[in-house]
């Protein structure tokens, strides 16, 4: 478990950190989420040590650490840019902690070997850094912090600096990996996606601040604010409250844009609007709509199928309603 | 760019005749002076007491150089790249300094610090000879050597960046096992670079040295002061010759070096 409490840190006028505070659980995978300069990176390096507060307080499993220095916290850290010891094979890389702490060889040898089995590098023990692709290279930094059995894992940016396709592979893999080895994990990350792929708890961050922490299924069904709303997810705005395009109800006839037993099209506030353009993403289709009454442009995101039976086309006229709209607290989208 | 074909062989002619005239040519006329009278004249030429002191003196003056420029470089190149502290553009500015100015002037610099008459003129009267002496040398090589190792390091901690020793510490490694077994060796091509660049310079290095040399053969000459006193003093010109040969054959050898090992990293990255 790690406390953070009341965690300041500025550099010069600007606050990377603004009074931040936030549990983590004990073999938890946590993601802290946010845009670039949002202060997530800024808290992930305060909780290893590779960053001093200007004030407030790290607990890691109970203990104060605030003033202990990154080697005594017993965690593992992963950059973004793999950090990898160029100098050294694989093998050396993984062992690196495990001999700072002066284990005997053949331990080291038997947990590096069963590390880099784990990471899917088996058999790569003598390749340099330089002969690995990137993702091999992030596993290979995966099984070197592992090795120490830190208390915390902590990941930032892990997958940033790799390409789509290895990105997807990679979390999925992060997450079996957590859900076997079950350390307290934190994850760094500005991508939505990836957030809501891996993590089981998510925290928002912004302008040094933590806007919500729960659940992806929380903070996307539930945010509690604009910023949780837009940041998590595609927002849609229809008669100035802001929706999820899924949430958008489409109908050719203003009845047909109900739920049934529901109200009626009065009470229910169904917006005339016209396609303007029809976009098909694979399973999903995309409607972008106009508001007929205020002008305001919207889209809805439908199934193929619904749309291919509404037989949407641009330049008609079809009724939209929300389905449900999550309650926010005013906060300006940034 | 594209240039036609007469074009290109002229201008290749223009820079391999460039190089031939001014590098090639004035190589060539030593190592044939030098082997004129055969291996046999070349060898005892080079054998003699005032030549093999010079040898041994030239290359203790390099055992003393490189250590000390080694740490100072190091220490420099650090506290120029991860530093952040008043004064770190002067020093900056101050490393360069030996590149400006000429080496002779260093010489009357280190005389007017140093001599019987200078500030810190009272250390002879202690009976440590700087000036005319050893350590006299020594500190004029140092002085127009400084720069290479500091320079050859900065760009290679700039490009390594500081994340695999932060890495190494969240590992549990303390700052001086990081500098060991990460920083140390991720730096020591440019430190090999610099070292190679030293050796040659203070193997090289004549008009600082003249100035602050006694010049005593056997005792205080240089490789290079002793092909300027026999050309100079003593008219020996095949003398001259074969101690420049000898000069030149050391910095091939050192050149030799650096080549293997830049072979070796190119296999091993």
């Amino acid at each position: 478990m790690i406390t953070v409490t009341g965690a300041r840190k500025n550099y010069g006028s600007f606050a990377a950190l603004d009074d931040v505070s936030l549990d983590i659980p004990s073999g938890s995978l946590t993601a802290l989420l946010g845009p670039s300069g949002s202060g997530k990176s800024t808290l992930l390096r305060s909780i290893a040590g590779l960053e001093s507060l200007d004030g407030g307080t790290v607990h890691i499993a109970g203990e104060d650490v605030t003033t202990v220095t990154p080697q005594k916290r017993d965690i593992g850290f992963v950059f973004q840019h793999y950090a990898a010891f160029k100098h050294m094979t694989v093998r050396e890389n993984v062992a690196f902690g495990l001999k700072i702490r002066k284990r005997p060889k053949p331990e080291i040898e038997k947990k590096v070997n069963e590390l880099l089995e784990i990471v899917g590098l088996g058999g790569f023990q003598s390749r340099y850094p330089a002969q690995l692709s990137g993702g091999q290279r992030q596993r290979m930094a995966l099984a070197r912090a592992l090795a120490v059995d830190p208390r915390v894992l902590l990941l930032d940016e892990p997958f940033g600096a790799l390409d789509a396709k290895v990105r997807t592979d990679l979390r999925t893999w992060l997450r079996r990996l957590h859900d076997e080895v079950h350390v307290t994990t934190v994850l760094v990350t500005h991508d939505q996606e990836e957030a809501l792929d891996v993590a089981d708890r998510i925290a928002v961050m912004n302008q040094g601040r933590i806007e919500q922490v729960g659940t992806p299924e929380e903070l996307y069904d539930r945010p509690s604010n604009t910023f949780v709303m837009s940041f998590l997810g595609t927002v849609s705005k229809l008669n100035g409250q802001l929706v999820r395009p899924h949430d958008i109800r489409l109908g050719r006839q203003p009845e047909l844009a109900l739920a049934q037993h529901e109200g009626t099209a009065e009470t229910l506030g169904i917006t005339r609007a016209t396609v303007e353009r029809v976009v098909h993403l694979g399973f999903e289709v995309r409607v972008e709509l106009r508001n007929e009454a205020t002008g305001e442009p919207f889209s809805a995101q439908v199934t193929r199928g619904d749309a291919h039976a509404l037989g949407l086309a641009a330049g008609e006229t079809v009724y939209a309603r929300a389905t449900r709209a999550p309650q926010l607290d005013a906060v300006p989208v940034t | 760019m594209n240039v036609s074909l007469p074009v290109k062989i002229s201008l290749r002619t223009i820079a391999l005749g460039y190089l031939f005239v001014l590098l090639l040519v004035p190589i060539g006329v030593i190592l044939y002076r030098t082997f004129e009278n055969g291996i046999g004249a070349f060898a005892e030429s080079i054998s003699t007491p005032a030549a093999i002191s010079a040898l041994n003196l030239s290359l203790l003056i390099v055992a003393i150089v490189v250590p000390v420029n080694v740490v100072f470089g190091i220490v420099v190149a650090l506290a120029l790249v991860r530093g952040r502290f008043p004064g770190r553009r002067l020093l900056q500015a101050v490393v360069d300094l030996p590149f400006a100015v000429s080496p002779i002037v260093v010489g009357v610099a280190l005389i007017m610090l140093w001599g019987a008459n200078g500030w810190f003129g009272a250390v002879e009267s202690l009976g440590f000879k700087v000036i005319f002496g050893l350590p006299g040398m020594v500190i004029a090589t140092i002085f127009v050597t400084l720069p290479f190792v500091v320079r050859e390091v900065e760009p290679v901690l700039y490009e390594i960046g500081e994340e695999q020793e932060q890495a190494a510490a969240t590992l549990g490694a303390d700052t001086w096992q990081t500098f060991w077994r990460i920083t140390l060796p991720a730096i020591r091509w440019g430190l090999t670079y610099g070292v190679v660049l030293t050796v040659a310079r203070a193997l090289g290095e004549f008009g600082a040295v003249i100035m602050v040399s006694s010049g005593f053969p056997g005792v205080s000459q240089t490789l290079t002061l002793l092909v300027h006193a026999r050309y100079i003093d003593d008219h020996n010109t095949f003398g001259a010759y074969s101690a420049a040969t000898l000069l030149m054959a050391i910095a091939v050898i050192v050149l030799l070096l650096m080549t293997l090992l830049d072979r070796k990293r190119s296999t091993e990255e």
